[in-house]
């Protein structure tokens, strides 16, 4: 009986859900159904920024037409995990970063392709235009001088100082890694901003680019400085910037809703389109995706990590599109110079096999169906990968023998070794090591944990016998190492996870792998040579390429060299790795989907069809 | 029974100390970092700054005592400046108490948890109060009709809703509704405010109640139709049925003014039991549904390792749990006129 009311209720909801569509299917534009709410709130929205444009215009004296800006309506964004709040300052992630670079701006942004586009500047000062000094130690930026806040008050140089100051002062907890390279930063005048370094620096472009590092209004947070950044929620979940919408209200690990900021430059070329935006957070990467994909009842969902045999279907649906962006990220298996069961593990005393030997790693890297890997873990965000740096006119072309798996010829560079089976146990010993046997960590991770499979499985075939062991994800990527299992510690001969650099200056990320970045117990295992890769000829190579410019030749060799080093000796490098996302189907406008950026930093481009 | 109630209120206090002592010492011999979030190309020195000013550096007594001070004086305090600010009366510092921070979102711990008590309350409140609606007649009607066709359809259908999990149910209900009929949507939108004169308005806070909220009811139904039906039977075998049908008094009248009364009590804790949960939220319906309520909240807090949001929210439950027990109890005294606390 329970059950004949449930349907007999959910029926004759379901006759007047399709009575209301029908009625707000007269009175508004969108296609029925799940989609009556976007119509009332777009009609309402366009009726307000109408109202509000007016006004502002009158304010602000300014008698441009807004030519179609804000007349979209409502897009809604799918954010599974949800911003915490908006100071990209004080961010703990992406999903932050995200909501701030709605309204946030930094100096440049990066395009999808790595490139620099101009944001707030109002060109990329590069040597030959003079913004770059000769000596590296400094860069001085020409800003817009048509850019205001969305408080209708003007963008100024001592905005952009007043950012420094803010993120310098140890108290605010900053997640900037490149204020602390920076010495000082000063308002030259109204419009120029002299950003000085400590040291040179080749690549001057990471202070106040991307959606990292953007610029806060010092009008707003200049009471929100140091230990007073906690206390200005209000601030934080609601920066003011100078990009195409304004936040008005930030739940935290629930939604934003963000409107037309009606001071936007770019509104007398109708941009943005969309007259609203909401993210909304919750469920999982799966749900998400299938909301834009299958149901079509969002425009936009965010990181879809999801096996491809699920994807794929939802996508035949036709409501939207996958898209991937690739950046840096590379799933690779980091093989241990150091003995991690030495006393004390992982310090010190060299690893007898994984040291200078380059057939060992040769034999492990060919074994391995990179092209299996991708097919079962990642579909289109995946590409079989030999570099730990596959980017651009970087990335090296001299490892790509390990694209195609050739068991044969690493049982023969084993067989070369001497690495025999001589007890017959189908696994194969060494001299003074004993069986080729390693534990092989991994982070707990279905798609992670496939692949680990499957890599044990081709190793069996050429004798080498590997312990699948995966630790929790908060455990392994703990940076205060608590537990023995984290990536730094490194108790283990082999681990496999994904690293990346978050700008396309190779020089930065690449230098993590120079010998005085090995993680020891005195550093408190804070440093990035989770290998212990220790080279002297990849050291100079490092020292050498901080040292070069960008545009000198030199550089993409050095690069190179440095890659080729490290692939073919401490790490196995599996597969470059996309950002996967997922665009509605009458979503244009959006470009490429923009891994080194926010993925909305274009947003204000984005328009619906039709 | 007032010595009683406060002899209780008392206890609970040490109660609680030691239920936030247990969880504070387990949440920090936990690994976990407040900095994990972040990109490895994060420096270390730049995570040691974060850490430091967020505190997590103390050692676990000091944190542990900070939080307890912010949470049982500073918080209600806090709470108590909006209506007494109205009327022009300050109790200390006014509006400026120090207060429970989020690691995460950097603001007020207990600020996010208040925003998301309405829609954790609506969907869990809604799903008990339906249930319980449906559950109490049905368990009463299968009860006295023991063995009847409608018994045994009622037992089956209340079995599947005990037993069907909820994230059977749940993707189910989408596959359905969403996916194939495109009814209902699949995103709980709680920037959706509801203005109580417009229907359409109305309607779309509806729509995106239907599922999670018919779920619950059919858990709930089930749950409580076991236990009607079970404490009707038993009250129906009572001596003083037979002497109420002996007076000659009519089935209906028997059956609701003397049987269902009685067979009321334990039901009535039950769900006095069942109200702490309203808050605590349902972490898996909450998860299917997109609900961002309580319980999707501790689950994040907990992944994200914002330990002040996890102990503030855990606190929370076990007090609501322990005054509800106390309500429980006390409701039966007066239910029950054989039970007596003094």
């Amino acid at each position: 009986m329970s059950w004949k009311k449930l349907i007999a209720l959910l029926a004759i909801l379901a006759m007047f859900a399709a009575a209301c569509g029908d009625d707000d299917d007269d009175s508004g534009t969108a296609d029925g159904g799940t989609d009556t709410e976007d119509t009332d709130s777009g009609d309402s929205d366009d009726g307000d920024s109408g109202d509000d444009a007016a006004d502002e215009e009158d304010d602000a004296e300014a008698p441009a037409p807004t030519s179609g800006a804000g007349e979209g309506g409502n897009l809604v964004l799918l954010q599974w995990q949800a911003p915490s709040q908006a100071n990209s300052y004080l961010s703990s992630g992406t999903k932050d970063l995200l909501a701030g670079s709605l309204s946030l701006e930094p100096l440049a942004e990066i395009g999808p392709d790595g490139a620099l586009v101009p944001a707030l500047a109002a060109e990329i000062p590069t040597a030959s235009n003079g913004g770059v000094a000769a000596d590296g130690l400094s860069i001085t930026w020409n800003l817009r001088d048509d850019v205001l806040w969305s408080d209708g008050s003007p963008f100024t140089a001592s905005d952009v100082a007043f950012t420094f100051a803010y993120c310098s002062d140890e108290a605010t907890g900053c997640s900037s890694d490149a204020i602390i390279k920076t010495e000082s930063v000063e308002a030259v005048d109204d419009y120029t901003v002299l950003v000085t370094f400590k040291e040179p620096q080749p690549y001057p472009y990471e202070l106040f680019v991307s959606y990292t590092s953007p610029i806060l209004q010092e009008a707003q947070m200049a009471e929100c400085i140091g230990a007073a950044a906690v206390s200005c929620s209000d601030q934080n979940f609601s920066p003011i910037g100078t990009g195409p919408f304004v936040i008005t209200e930030l739940v935290p690990e629930d939604f934003v809703t963000a409107v037309m900021n009606e001071n936007y430059r770019g509104i007398p070329d109708g941009q943005p389109y969309f007259g609203s935006v909401e993210i909304q957070g919750g469920g999982d990467a799966e749900s998400a995706a299938r909301s834009v994909l299958e149901i079509g009842e969002a425009d936009y969902a965010w990181n879809l990590q999801v096996a491809p045999e699920i994807l794929a279907p939802m996508e035949a649906v036709g409501e939207g599109r996958l898209v991937s962006g690739f950046t840096a990220n590379v799933e690779h298996i980091n093989l241990n110079q150091t003995d991690p069961y030495a006393d004390p593990p992982s310090e010190g005393t060299p690893h007898p096999l994984f040291v200078d030997n380059p057939d060992l790693h040769r034999a492990l890297s060919i074994a391995i169906n990179r092209d299996e890997l991708v097919a079962v873990g990642y579909g289109p965000s995946g590409n079989p990968t030999c570099n730990i740096w596959p980017v651009g006119a970087e990335s090296s072309t001299n490892n790509d023998y390990c694209l195609t798996q050739d068991i044969d010829g690493a049982n023969a560079l084993l067989d070369g070794l001497g690495y025999l089976d001589t007890n017959g146990d189908g696994i194969r010993e060494a001299d003074g090591f004993g069986e080729l046997e390693f534990d092989y960590v991994t982070s707990t991770n279905g798609v992670r944990q496939s692949n680990q499979e499957l890599i044990a499985n081709y190793w069996e075939q050429i004798g080498v016998k590997a312990n699948m062991l995966n630790v929790d994800a908060s455990l392994f990527f703990d940076g205060t190492c608590a537990s023995d299992d984290c990536i730094w510690k490194f108790f283990y001969p082999m681990e496999m996870f994904t690293n990346g650099a978050s700008s396309p200056y190779a020089a930065a990320y690449l230098s993590s792998w120079d010998s005085s970045q090995i993680p020891t117990s005195e550093n408190s295992w804070g440093l990035n040579n989770m290998p212990r890769l220790n080279s002297a000829e990849y050291d100079a190579l490092n020292a050498e390429a901080k040292t070069t410019a960008l545009d000198d030749p030199r550089y993409t060799e050095i690069i190179i060299e440095m890659n080729d080093i490290l692939s073919t000796s401490a790490v196995i490098p599996l597969i470059h790795r996309a950002s996967a996302s997922a665009w509605s189907s009458d979503l244009v406008g959006t470009g490429d989907l923009n891994a080194w950026d926010s993925e909305y930093w274009n947003i204000e481009q984005w328009a619906r069809e039709g | 029974m007032v010595r009683y109630v406060i002899r209780r209120l008392l206890l609970a206090v040490p109660t609680l100390v030691v239920i936030s002592l247990v969880v504070f010492f387990l949440l920090d011999a936990a690994p976990g970092d407040p900095t994990s979030q972040l990109p490895l190309t994060i420096p270390p020195d730049v995570r040691e700054n974060i850490r430091e000013s967020l505190g997590f550096n103390d050692p676990a007594l000091v944190q542990w005592i900070k939080w307890l001070k912010l949470m049982v004086v500073n918080e209600p305090l806090y709470l108590l400046d909006a209506p007494l600010d109205k009327v022009g009366v300050c109790i200390g510092d006014c509006f400026n108490h120090d207060r429970v921070i989020s690691w995460q979102s950097r603001s007020p711990a207990m600020d996010n948890i208040y925003q998301k008590i309405p829609h954790t309350s609506y969907v869990l409140g809604l799903g008990l109060v339906f249930g319980v609606l449906i559950a109490v007649p049905i368990g009463t009607m299968q009860a006295y009709r023991q063995y009847s066709w409608f018994d045994n359809v009622g037992t089956l259908v209340t079995m599947i809703g005990f037993s069907v999990p909820v994230f059977v149910l749940g993707p189910l209900f989408i596959w359905l509704f969403s996916i194939n009929l495109g009814w209902f949507p699949t995103i709980y939108k709680s920037n959706h405010e509801v203005d109580w004169t417009s229907w359409s308005s109305i309607w779309i806070q509806i729509e995106q109640l239907v599922m999670p909220v018919a779920v619950l009811t059919l858990f709930n139904a089930a749950q409580f139709g076991r236990f009607t039906r079970a404490s009707v039977l038993e009250n129906l075998n009572q001596s003083y049925v037979r002497t109420a049908r002996a007076k000659g008094l009519g089935e209906g009248t028997v059956l609701t003014r003397h049987v269902l009364r009685n067979s009321l009590i334990p039901v009535v804790t039950l769900l006095a039991l069942a109200i702490p949960g309203i808050f605590s939220g349902a972490i898996i319906t909450e998860s299917i549904f997109r609900i961002n309520g309580l319980g999707q909240y501790l689950l994040l807090s907990i992944g994200q390792g914002d330990l002040p949001v996890v102990q503030s929210l855990v606190f929370i439950f076990a007090a609501l749990t322990v005054l509800f027990n106390l309500i429980a109890d006390i409701l039966y005294g007066f239910l029950d006129p054989r039970i007596r606390y003094d």
